[in-house]
């Protein structure tokens, strides 16, 4: 019997993609699997324990710079989602202005840039502070974090803002609600799902940030991904598969939840 | 009332300055930086790193030349820098290709699905997108190494006794950052596939083309606009990559982002570090620039 004529198959094309998508997997299934070996190899499987897991807990390094990164996530991208709110309310639904382009150019910045150009900019820089002010702090680092975080929390809210019902505010402004409180009540509400992925990304994406780190970090300031990309160049147990897998979930966790709020929208 | 068309332009005049905070933590922490950067590259070198404050071309003239240090006119090109310059382009081109070869069915496999499967596939090529890059190229590592899966998989079968030493080559690198940047290939492809109108491919046929017939001139000209912009989008990190090369490559197979860093760190020439860190901008910009004038070409032949 002939198969019916697809219009859409191109021969080959399906084994292309799933060689694609086992190629992506592979070795990240390959990684979480070897993080539960019981001996010391990542490719000689020796029966299932979480000895690597107990080691991750209760190596006080690998505590120390995990509270450090969730706490810079935390605090930059935070920050970010408030400044990047205010830009996005400042730069959507306007008119075209002058120096909109110098506005959307310094915004995009940080995504234009390759990381390891920011990086050594914010070298100097910092490199100049610390001695001229004495002071060595974590400051640093949640500023550049916050400026790499703000165009990712910028594009969801400017996103959110521009597909939004605009008649709701007006009918707000008509019944003489005052700026400020069709803001609050109508605009705000309205943007929540906008402000929680803008939120998300920069937490992701300042959780990922290795090379900024790298470059600004003061001694002792190492970051869970700054600590890895050092602890890559010796020989490394399945510990770092169990760091890698808790790191991996947690990510997929921030990346799904994402999803379902984007996902909602409308 | 609200519906005055006035009110939006009358209150654009304050408005902007809401984005002022934002603007000066991105002056303070990205365009002001980099501004420096441009200035260090004309400086001179300080002794234990750092920069004396005396203009000099001398970085952006080591850039691509060397002087011979016993004869200083005797000028010859720079063979380390341009061998990791080159080896930069090549390897992102290299990266771009093998990206676009793979990429481009997947996203044809994820756009033919049914509309309820899409999401699905979709969320699978997005995942290793968002997932640290760094753990991504660990994964590769362990792929990798002399005692790594690969190695003991085909030790284990026969077909080798000694394992392929794989780590530190160019071949490592390519791999990990085609690994690492395919889905910025797949999504701008599927984006242009899930616009396109199928009809056109059922006219093709209908019109007895072969399928390799409708593939060059019916699909590949309309999805052109994906990969562009997949194009450009892997290329733009690749060439600025750090960690893959680093990681994968080590000390010999340097690319540009490696070479950058090493001046602020064993070289200690942070001029000559900015001079690179400008080359790495300039390439990035002149392959941006190169993708708005396609882009521009793409749209106007459409509109025209």
């Amino acid at each position: 019997m002939a198969r019916q004529f697809s219009i859409t198959r191109l021969p080959g094309f399906g084994a292309i993609a799933v060689l694609t998508f086992v190629l992506l997997y592979l070795p990240i299934i390959i990684l979480v699997v070897f993080s539960f070996n019981a001996n010391q190899s990542q490719s000689i499987w020796g029966g299932f324990s979480l000895r690597w897991y107990e080691a991750a807990f209760q190596n006080q390094q690998v505590r120390d710079v995990s509270i450090r990164s969730l706490w810079l996530a935390l605090v930059a991208s935070g920050i970010a989602t408030v400044l990047a709110t205010l830009a996005a309310l400042g730069t959507t639904r306007v008119s075209r202005f002058k120096g909109q382009t110098v506005i959307y150019a310094l915004i995009n910045q940080p995504l234009m840039v390759p990381e390891v150009v920011t990086g050594i900019a914010l070298l100097i820089v910092v490199a100049f502070l610390k001695v001229q002010t004495g002071y060595t702090g974590m400051g640093y680092l949640v500023l550049a974090h916050t400026a790499f975080c703000i165009p990712f929390a910028y594009l969801p809210i400017r996103a959110r803002l521009e597909t939004m019902d605009h008649t709701l505010e007006q009918a707000a402004a008509d019944l003489y609600a005052s700026h400020f409180k069709a803001f609050r009540y109508i605009t705000l509400p309205l943007l929540v799902p906008g402000i929680l992925a803008g939120f998300m990304l920069g937490f992701v994406v300042s959780l990922d940030t290795v090379v900024i780190t790298e470059f600004v970090k003061s001694a002792g300031q190492d970051t869970l991904p700054t600590y890895m990309l050092g602890q890559l160049r010796r020989a490394v147990t399945p510990e770092m598969n169990a760091i890698a897998t808790l790191f991996l979930a947690l990510s997929l966790c921030v990346v799904t939840l994402f999803f379902i709020v984007t996902s909602k929208r409308g | 009332m609200a519906s005055d068309p006035n009110q939006q332009t009358e209150r654009h005049g304050w408005k902007w300055l809401l984005s002022a905070p934002a603007l000066i933590v991105l002056v303070l922490a990205a365009s002001g930086p980099l501004m420096i950067v441009v200035l260090y590259s004309f400086l001179t070198p300080g002794n234990m790193g750092g920069v004396a404050w005396e203009f000099s071309t001398d970085a952006w003239f080591r850039v691509f030349f060397r002087r011979d240090i016993f004869d200083p006119d005797n000028v010859t090109v720079n063979q380390a820098h341009l061998a990791v310059l080159w080896r930069s382009v090549w390897l992102s081109a290299q990266t771009t290709v093998i990206c676009a070869v793979l990429g481009f069915p997947t996203a044809w496999f994820i756009a033919t699905r049914p509309p309820s499967q899409r999401t699905v596939w979709l969320f699978l090529i997005t995942i290793p997108f968002w997932t640290n890059l760094l753990i991504r190229t660990f994964a590769i590592q362990e792929m990798l190494r002399n005692n790594g899966t690969i190695n003991t998989a085909l030790m284990w079968l026969g077909v080798i006794n000694e394992p392929i030493p794989m780590m530190f080559t160019d071949f490592a690198v390519l791999l990990g950052m085609a690994y690492v940047f395919m889905p910025l290939m797949v999504l701008p492809l599927y984006a242009a596939m899930d616009k396109m109108d199928f009809r056109l491919v059922e006219a093709g046929y209908d019109l007895y083309a072969s399928r390799m017939a409708v593939l060059r001139h019916v699909i590949l000209p309309l999805v052109k606009p994906g990969f562009i912009a997949g194009s450009i989008l892997v290329f733009i990190p690749s060439i600025g990559a750090y960690v893959t090369p680093r990681v994968l490559g080590g000390g010999q197979k340097m690319m540009l982002g490696n070479l950058i860093a090493l001046q602020f760190g064993q070289g200690r020439n942070w001029p000559l570090g900015a001079a690179l860190a400008m080359v790495l901008l300039i390439i990035t910009i002149t392959a941006l620039v190169l993708y708005l004038r396609a882009v521009n070409r793409q749209e106007a032949k459409r509109d025209g």
